[in-house]
């Protein structure tokens, strides 16, 4: 069965991909316990993922909430259960869109940013110069990065939360005539700790995935130019791919019972 | 040979034993011996894709050997973890072929990288040991908060010589130092190679293509072909020797022992 050949190998550096990439997480992560700390650079991360990332996370985040309460409106006005919007934006806001979106829209811009850093720190020898200064990558690069993603991307989900909400009730209010203050009372008595919480629960680990998917491609590149722009790819696509599946595995996680 | 002679005087300060490396089915390094003795400069030359290089990697512990043995100080190194190799490397400087300055650093940080960053040294302190290594390299302190971006090729060779210099290392390691300059740049290069060995009393280890080059820094030359050591012995005998290898290199002859493979397959298969 000369098919079964090609599925074989397909299988088999799958598993070799699944293997090289939890040694490397547990490094990652095993190095940003132990000493020496690099704190500033931890904080040049945190403003480079966190703030960097601000006007791109806020201007996807209103028009999604926007575009929620439109279509929203669309389907409940048939039912006359227009009262269910601000129900429906915090919820799917703070649950699945605001942690998804801003993880994407991060992914696309840090991954693919961290990627073609240390890509480039990589095929220039940078890296092996930080070797022979004593000096491990995996603590001065690799750990102030991840630090950086797992602690600020829940920082930005709590900004694209509160700026997505704001778009469906601009929207609702100045389009679709809701009264202001009903639809705000409506939007907390709605709003569930348990759906924030996972929400920034999903952004951690989103941050998590995006700086280690970055790193992971950036620091295995080889062969120049062209090595770097295919780790830039393939950290972005990894990591919107990966985000989206622990999306659905961590919403398994807290609501399903 | 010579080699036993110089054993007797001095003692080795990198021991290379049987050391081989492949990469998939071309193997690289095919059980090469070479010894590096203590305050001496050895320059190890052969052609593109012998595998200096490699070499050079398996010592400073950047690549893992498939066998064999590497001793630095008697210490051996192969397999040696994170701490223990940090500790061996922390006395090794390096001069990368393209120089390798870090490029989100300014030039002066990027000197100062192994003080602050190794040796745990307070900023202002490595400023000024910096902007010491930098005049010794022949670059003033108005070049200390520039970025390796605005250098040229010969300028950032300089710095990355002074990085390798700035933590005083006993040994130091050379990548193709004077590759892809002008005669001039190369010879100014090489000068300052000299003199900083000697000045730190340091054991120089470098590999290069560039047979002017290697007459003016070494005190030995030993030449890589076919992954082992074909030859090696004092400067002076180099031209004299009758050792075929070496005299179609020096000589850049077309006929002689040393086979250019113009296919992969054909090296992968010897
Ligand atoms: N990481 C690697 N993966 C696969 N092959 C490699 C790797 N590094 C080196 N090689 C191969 O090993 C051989 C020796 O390479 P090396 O860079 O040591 O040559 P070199 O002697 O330094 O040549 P040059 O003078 O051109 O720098 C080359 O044929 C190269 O293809
Ligand atoms: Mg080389």
């Amino acid at each position: 069965m000369p098919f079964l050949q090609p599925l074989g190998h397909l299988i088999l550096s799958f598993f070799e991909i699944v293997g090289r990439l939890s040694i490397f997480a547990s490094k990652a992560v095993s190095h940003c316990f132990r000493p020496p700390f690099y704190p500033r650079l931890i904080l040049k991360q945190m403003i480079e993922v966190g703030y960097y990332s601000l006007p791109v996370v806020g201007l996807t985040a209103i028009f999604t909430g926007m575009v929620l309460a439109l279509q929203s409106y669309t389907g409940f006005a048939r039912f006359s259960a227009e009262s269910a919007i601000p129900n429906v934006v915090i919820v799917s806001i703070t649950r699945e869109l605001g942690p998804v979106l801003a993880g994407l829209m991060v992914a696309g811009r840090v991954g693919a940013a961290m990627a073609a850093e240390i890509g480039t720190m990589r095929v220039t020898e940078q890296i092996d110069a930080l070797y022979t200064l004593a000096t491990n990558p995996f603590k001065y690069l690799i750990a102030p990065r991840v630090i950086a993603g797992v602690l600020t991307l829940p920082v930005l989900v709590l900004v694209a939360d509160t700026i997505g909400v704001f778009g469906g009730y601009l929207v609702s209010i100045h389009k679709l005539g809701f009264n202001p203050a009903t639809y705000l009372k409506n939007t907390i008595d709605f709003m569930e700790y348990l759906d924030v919480v996972s929400g920034l629960v999903k952004a951690a680990a989103f941050g998590f995935i995006i700086t280690l998917m970055g790193c992971y491609h950036g620091f295995n590149s080889k062969g120049g130019a062209q090595g770097v722009g295919s780790a830039t790819t393939n950290a972005v696509v990894s990591a919107s791919i990966l985000i989206l599946t622990f999306n659905y595995i961590i919403t398994e996680l807290f609501f399903s019972r | 040979m010579t080699d036993q002679h110089d054993v007797t005087q001095k003692s080795i300060r990198i021991k290379i034993r049987g050391l081989t490396k492949a990469f998939g089915k071309k193997v690289v390094l095919n059980g090469l011996d070479l010894d590096v003795h203590e305050g001496e400069s050895l320059v190890v030359i052969g052609g593109s894709g012998t595998g200096k290089s490699v070499l050079l990697k398996c010592v400073l512990g950047l690549l893992k050997p498939d066998s064999g043995s590497i001793q630095i100080n008697g210490q051996e190194i192969v397999g040696l973890n994170g701490n223990t190799m940090e500790n061996v490397r922390r006395k090794f400087g390096m001069l990368f072929q393209y120089a390798a300055l870090f490029d989100s650093l300014t030039i002066w940080e990027n000197v100062a990288f192994g003080l602050m960053q190794a040796h745990g040294m307070p900023k202002d302190e490595a400023y000024k040991i910096a902007i010491e290594k930098l005049s010794q390299v022949g670059l003033g302190e108005r070049f200390a908060t520039k970025n390796p971006a605005e250098l040229s090729s010969g300028m950032k060779k300089r710095v990355g010589l002074a990085r390798a210099i700035a933590t005083s290392p006993d040994t130091l390691f050379f990548d193709e130092p004077t590759t892809g300059l002008d005669p001039v740049m190369g010879d100014v290069i090489d000068r300052l190679i000299v003199q900083s060995v000697q000045e730190l009393g340091a054991t120089g280890l470098t590999i290069t293509h560039d047979m002017d080059s290697a007459k003016r820094i070494s005190d030995r030359i030993a030449m890589l072909y076919d992954g082992k050591i074909a030859w090696v012995g004092p400067t002076a005998d180099i031209e004299t020797t009758d050792n075929p290898y070496v005299h179609q290199f020096i000589n850049g002859l077309l006929e002689g022992p040393i086979k250019i493979s113009l296919t992969n397959s054909d090296r992968a298969a010897v």
